[in-house]
């Protein structure tokens, strides 16, 4: 560490509670700067005297740090740890710094010193609010040339990571039965005394050290001790206890229904060297009995004019940097306030040796002790004044002070100033929770009004001020939550007593003296997005009337900060505006999130692997020891094809096809969908679910089957086999699995709940090998027991249960490629011994295993649809060809009024044909458009559906939907394409084998 | 190829997570033993004889279970009850029973994690929204639920151990987003 | 997310594990080929879709399995009352006041 580091010039001896000896590194913009651990960004930046951090969003104007928590509007970093560890937009008031870590000032070009967007500053007469509502407009040719990329480059904070985040997040979800958010002295005292009464108890506090005001107020005692050490103490002794859950570093960023509350713990962000395992940050969503909301309150700035300069921030912030961080905001700090707090921050810092040139008051009358104790100290104090403006550019350097009225002005030179206009409870959390604030026209501000949720509001948020009237509420608060969650919730005492806290007597709303209507100054309301107070009476003189609509129009607290500070100003400048009273004007409804949440967080472990899951079927392994390539089916890994050396995918297609009607082919079928449908009315159920009749299927047959919904629309299709009189197994598409079980369900809970009869999804109890060709009874045959094979026993759609490779099968006489074969079930853990017995056996044969492709061509050459691809949710069974496979006897089915619908039984509805290309060459496009006259290629007359090049028939083939197909056999039809026009003829859809033989052979 | 030929070859059963175990100090994660599971269908009027015929006493409201010898029998709905047997097949024991029900051969179709340790339930909680703490869920309480993004039917068999069935294309997400967890707790 | 109270579980149960159904209460006739073209397209395709209290089935899908029937306050978002396919529809008192205030 070089000696230059070292020098923190604003770092003060003896004060804070950090160790000097634990000193550390980071760089802000290039520079290396010294810190101590346990700074944050903004402490350790304040503690080298450096304030300007950033530039405005609009004008560019430059920034300082103007908070030391997570209501920051301004001071937004680039935080990087390395390459691939960049976020932008980082509040420097909560990045704790770690050593090494990579701070970065946003929107400036080229220089945080010299900024070029800076005339946006100059030129801000054109940029007031509404300015891009009304500008960009017109021309609109100009939108994308010139406005849109000027916005761009102009608009924005930070720059968008371009690594992938290296990363883990992890996730849980929790129970308990008191949430506490918020570890201050109110959350503190209702958590332990909710969980000493056996409560399930979790606390969160967003930051690193539990204590909330303690951070700042040193003159508070609480049962002897100084605040702070006893709320470390409390917080230790709680997370002790093994009925509490406690998080630092822990944001409640989302109050949702029923006590349902999103937290972000931010697990390594603090640390140089994570270590390896350790989440980045955890996303805790927890359903909580109750939720105690002890929030807290934050502090509001004053508006006057150039309010924004580097080195003005909040008199709460300067004590924090000066008690916590042992870090001075300047050497000569003025105080310019409306509120009691900001004297308790000047007398601190006076008392650590930095002169406080003057405090200045709007009101006219203060607390006489405060003013003794001024004069005790030699602070000069002036009631009764405002400051007008502040002077310097990148750096605050003066603060011009006159009568609240108006008069002569003075100008006293600073280097800092410090600022209170009052607190604001913060109800973000309660009004997340669907509360109701009410507003208490004494004090300015929005409390906790009607509860919608289990939840109670402790403390300052609740605008509880007085310490020991804070502690009297919260051990009530936690005493009943325990009462009301735990079923004998023990007596346990806990005193809690303290002694001083500060007062926060006085307020003001809206612009100070000086910053008044028809003033044309900069006194900024909103710093993130740089509204003033004059940016919102336009908004009021150009009619908007509700403060959501003068939110928009201005962008007044649409930040990422979302107007934590600037809310209540922008609302009283509306309302004065208005000429209306502050609740009348309406207070908008806060959302989630809190404070920004990171994808990571959100997405936690649904990363890679895990983002979806990657299922697979029993066989797989041998698939990919045969060389498959494979194809996502949902969320499948299915074989699509097996390249053999120097095969593409076209020549391996073309011989596994060849093969499997020359010889035998075997094919993976284990992701059909199954369901066992059992019970006496078996036969009844399946009746009612299908188009077709199955009440006298017999025992041993199958049956293909085509499943419709109510508006008589093809659903899903699939081949039936009867076990025994109370049993089927039922197949379904892959896809459709879940969805026809749900179906199914459906119908059976609740229109036919007196059918007996269950479901059972078998989708995965049974592997399906499909070995399919003239040679496939030849394959089997050695390996099958209990089972006759032949013609006369086991024809054609018929089945057996029996034996093959020594495992229990059903054994399936059934073809989905036109060719003599079967459909081998065993069960799952025996699939993979009995692909590779017969695969041997295929092998040797000649044979080959062929995959989904070559499944898809051998279906189209015999005209077998595929749901989903031959149907789009508009086609019935009629439209499809499939007409035979509806029971015309039946007296009902689930589609059976839908199919009688008049537009179902119209003529010219698209019909499922064949198509030949007529040059013999040309594979169609699945999904190109169809039409009659090459001439007028926008009258689209229907589909392709399904194209290939059939290598078994030595043509192209294709499936189409075309309206009134069926009697356009031999008729000529045009397929445009962006570089020529195909002639097609229409035909039936049999491609091979049209008469059928050659299944029963 | 005589039929003798069959007789050779293996019928050993293949676990899809043959191999797969997570071991960390507080939690570890490995399949479970290869076991007969059997998807039990019946009104409550034959609960009696099919709990006489399982020689287990099948549980009639939710979330319970019943764990006697190597059997067990889980409560999934009002007419559905999941039973694992490591040793006898139930539907031995069912397919002598005339009362009215449907019971299915499902041994294949799971699968099942075991999942122990201090931190079991907070690893599951990785991805499963139930409270599973011992006052909701206690030793025994069975369900079928969530696990991110799949279902699963958990069984608690101990105070710090889980049994977590799951169809077996799932159990290879079910392991990773375990172990995952169970690496980032 | 909600938690909604299964019937059949007998407890509140997250939202991850139910899926929604549809509209509750509407029947399905035995003499289906016998309804004209107007009262079939009532009975599939029309729907209420209310604003305020709703009546609407549910299916705790990945729980018990089991097909239910819901109250629902749409504006709100709460579920007034759950209970199992077949018993009757319950009378709201609520139902009105709440359709008044959020239709005001
Ligand atoms: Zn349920």
């Amino acid at each position: 560490m070089n000696a230059h580091a070292k020098v923190q010039p604003n770092r003060i001896a003896g004060h804070g509670r950090l160790t000097p000896a634990n000193q550390t590194r980071f760089t802000f913009d290039g520079k290396t700067y010294g810190a101590l651990v346990g700074d944050t960004v903004a402490s350790a930046l304040i503690a080298n005297d450096v304030h300007l951090v950033g530039r405005s969003f609009k004008y560019h104007r430059p920034r300082g740090i103007v908070t030391a928590g997570p209501e920051e509007p301004n001071a937004l970093l680039g935080i990087a740890r390395d390459v691939t560890r960049h976020t932008p937009n980082i509040r420097a008031t909560t990045q704790e710094v770690f050593d090494g870590l990579q701070a970065t000032s946003q929107n400036r070009w080229p220089s945080l010193k010299y900024d070029i967007g800076e005339v946006n500053d100059v030129a801000s007469p054109f940029l007031s609010a509404g300015f891009y509502y009304k500008t960009f407009m017109w021309p609109r040719k100009a939108w994308d040339k010139v406005y849109e990329p000027f916005i761009r480059n102009a608009a924005g904070l930070g720059h968008a990571p371009e690594h992938a985040d290296p990363d883990h997040y992890a996730a849980q979800f929790a129970h308990c039965d008191v949430l506490v958010i918020g570890g201050g002295i109110a959350g503190l005292c209702a958590a332990l005394k909710a969980a000493k009464a056996g409560a399930r108890v979790i606390i969160c506090d967003e930051q690193p050290q539990f204590g909330g005001a303690f951070h700042f107020d040193v003159d508070a005692q609480v049962n002897g001790r100084p605040g702070f050490e006893w709320a470390q103490e409390t917080a230790a002794q709680l997370s002790e206890m093994d009925n509490v859950r406690v998080l630092g570093r822990t944001t409640a960023f989302g109050y949702y229904a029923q006590n349902f509350v999103g937290l972000v713990e931010r697990v390594t962000e603090h640390v140089s060297a994570p270590a390896p395992g350790t989440p980045r940050e955890r996303l805790w969503q927890v359903r909580a009995g109750q939720v105690l909301i002890a929030t807290g309150a934050i502090e509001r700035h004053m508006v006057f004019a150039n309010n924004d300069r580097p080195g003005i921030l909040l008199a709460s912030a300067a004590r924090t940097y000066l008690n916590h961080y042992g870090v001075a905001v300047g050497k000569n700090v003025g105080v310019y306030t409306a509120n009691d707090s900001a004297y308790l921050a000047a007398f601190d810092l006076k008392r650590a040796g930095v002169q406080i040139p003057a405090i200045v008051d709007v009101r006219e009358a203060i607390d006489p002790k405060l003013a003794s104790q001024a004069l005790e100290l030699g602070i000069r104090v002036l009631t009764g004044h405002a400051v007008i403006a502040a002077g310097g550019k990148l750096r605050v350097s003066s603060m011009s002070v006159s009568k609240a009225g108006g008069g002569s002005e003075q100008v006293i030179p600073v280097d800092a100033l410090i600022m209170s206009a009052g607190w604001t409870p913060s109800v973000h959390m309660f009004s997340q929770s669907r509360g109701k604030v009410k507003f208490d026209a004494e004090t300015n501000r929005f409390l906790p009004g009607i509860y919608a949720q289990d939840c109670i509001c402790i403390g300052a948020c609740n605008g509880t001020d007085d310490l020991g009237q804070t502690v009297e509420e919260a051990l009530k608060a936690g005493e009943n939550a325990a009462k009301n969650t735990v079923a004998r919730p023990k007596r346990a005492a806990l005193n809690v007593k303290t002694i001083g806290g500060e007062s926060w007597n006085g307020n003001m709303v809206g612009a100070a003296p000086g910053a008044e209507a028809g003033k044309v100054v900069k006194a900024f309301v909103d710093y993130q997005n740089d509204v003033t107070a004059k940016d919102i009476r336009l908004a009021v003189q150009e009619g908007f009337h509700s403060i959501e609509h003068v939110k928009r129009f201005t962008t007044n607290g649409m930040a990422t900060d979302q107007g934590k500070l600037s809310n209540m100003h922008g609302l009283a400048i509306a309302a004065e505006a208005l000429g209306k009273e502050i609740p009348e004007v309406g207070l908008t409804t806060f959302r989630a999130p809190y404070t920004p949440v990171t994808f990571g967080a959100i997405v936690n472990h649904s990363r890679a692997n895990l983002f979806d899951p990657t299922r697979t079927t029993p066989i797989h392994d041998s698939e990919v020891a045969l060389g498959a390539i494979f194809e996502d089916v949902g969320n499948w890994k299915r074989a699509w094809y097996y390249p053999r050396a120097g095969e593409d995918m076209h020549t391996a297609v073309n011989r596994e096809c060849k093969t499997v009607r020359e010889t035998v082919g075997m094919f993976d079928g284990s992701t059909l969908g199954k369901i066992e449908v059992v019970g006496p009315d078996a036969a009844k159920f399946m009746h009612l679910m299908y188009t077709n009749p199955f009440m006298k299927l017999g025992v041993g047959k199958l049956r293909y089957g085509i499943m419709c919904r109510e508006d008589g629309y093809i659903y899903d299709d699939g081949v039936v086999g009867r076990i025994a009189e109370d049993r089927f197994h039922v197949t379904t598409t892959t896809g459709g699995a879940p969805r026809v079980l749900n179906h199914m369900e459906d119908y059976l809970q609740t229109e036919f709940p007196d059918l007996k009869v269950w479901l059972t999804s078998t989708s995965e109890q049974w592997a399906v090998i499909a070995v399919q060709g003239p040679k496939a009874r030849d394959i089997i045959a050695p390996f099958v027991e209990g089972i006759d094979l032949s013609n006369e026993a086991l024809p054609h759609m018929s089945m057996a249960t029996g034996r093959i490779c020594g495992v229990e099968t059903r054994l399936m006489r059934m073809s989905f490629t036109g060719e003599a074969g079967y459909e081998i079930n065993v069960p799952a853990d025996h699939g993979r011994m009995v692909w590779d017995t017969l695969y041997a056996t295929v092998n040797a044969a000649g044979g080959c295993a062929y995959g989904t492709e070559a499944m898809h061509v051998l279906r189209a050459e015999k005209g077998f649809i595929i749901v989903g691809q031959d149907t789009d949710g508009t086609v019935t069974p009629h439209d499809a060809g499939l007409g035979w496979a509806v029971g015309k006897k039946k007296e009902d089915f689930v589609g059976i009024r839908g199919l009688q619908r008049p537009d179902l039984v119209a003529k010219g509805r698209r019909q499922l044909v064949g198509l030949r290309s007529k040059d013999s060459r040309s594979v169609l496009d699945e999904g190109a458009q169809i039409v009659a006259d090459a001439a007028q290629h926008d009258k689209m007359i229907g589909w392709v559906s399904s194209s290939y090049w059939s290598e078994n028939a030595g043509s192209p083939i294709a499936l189409a939907l075309i309206e009134g197909g069926f009697d356009r056999m031999g008729e000529t039809l045009f397929v445009p394409m962006p570089d020529r026009t195909i002639e097609v003829e229409v035909c039936r859809s049999v491609f091979v084998d049209e008469d059928g033989g050659r299944v029963h052979g | 190829m005589a039929k003798a030929a069959i007789k050779a070859m293996d019928a050993t059963r293949v676990h899809p997570l043959a191999g797969q175990s997570f071991g960390g100090p507080n939690v570890s994660i490995a399949p479970a033993p290869e076991a007969y599971r059997c998807s039990l269908r019946a009104d409550a009027r034959a609960v009696p004889s099919l709990s006489k015929a399982l020689g287990i006493k099948l549980p009639r409201s939710a979330k319970q279970s019943i764990t006697a010898a190597d059997r067990s029998a889980l409560w999934l709905g009002p007419d559905e009850w999941l039973i694992i047997d490591t040793h006898v097949d139930p539907l031995d024991d069912l397919s002598k029973v005339r009362v009215l029900h449907s019971a299915v051969d499902i041994s294949h179709r799971n699968t099942a994690l075991l999942v122990k340790g201090p931190r079991a339930a907070d690893v599951i909680n990785a991805g499963c929204p139930q409270d599973l703490s011992l006052a909701a869920f206690p030793v025994g309480a069975c369900s079928r639920t969530i696990l991110g993004k799949i279902e699963v039917v958990l069984l608690r068999t101990d105070v710090d151990a889980f049994r977590v069935e799951v169809w077996r294309s799932f159990s290879a997400y079910a392991f990773e987003l375990l172990s995952t967890a169970a690496s980032h707790n | 997310m909600l938690l909604i109270h299964c019937p059949h579980c007998n407890e509140e149960r997250p939202e991850l594990e139910f899926s929604h159904a549809g509209e509750a209460h509407i029947v399905r006739s035995t003499q289906l080929t016998e309804l004209s073209d107007e009262e079939f397209a009532h009975f599939f395709f029309y729907r209420e879709n209310r604003k305020g209290v709703t009546f609407e089935r549910w299916r705790h899908t990945h729980g018990c399995a089991r097909f239910f029937n819901a109250a629902r306050d749409t504006v709100s978002d709460k579920f007034l009352i759950t209970y199992k396919i077949g018993e009757p529809k319950p009378k709201l008192k609520i139902s009105t006041n709440q359709n008044k205030k959020a239709a005001s």
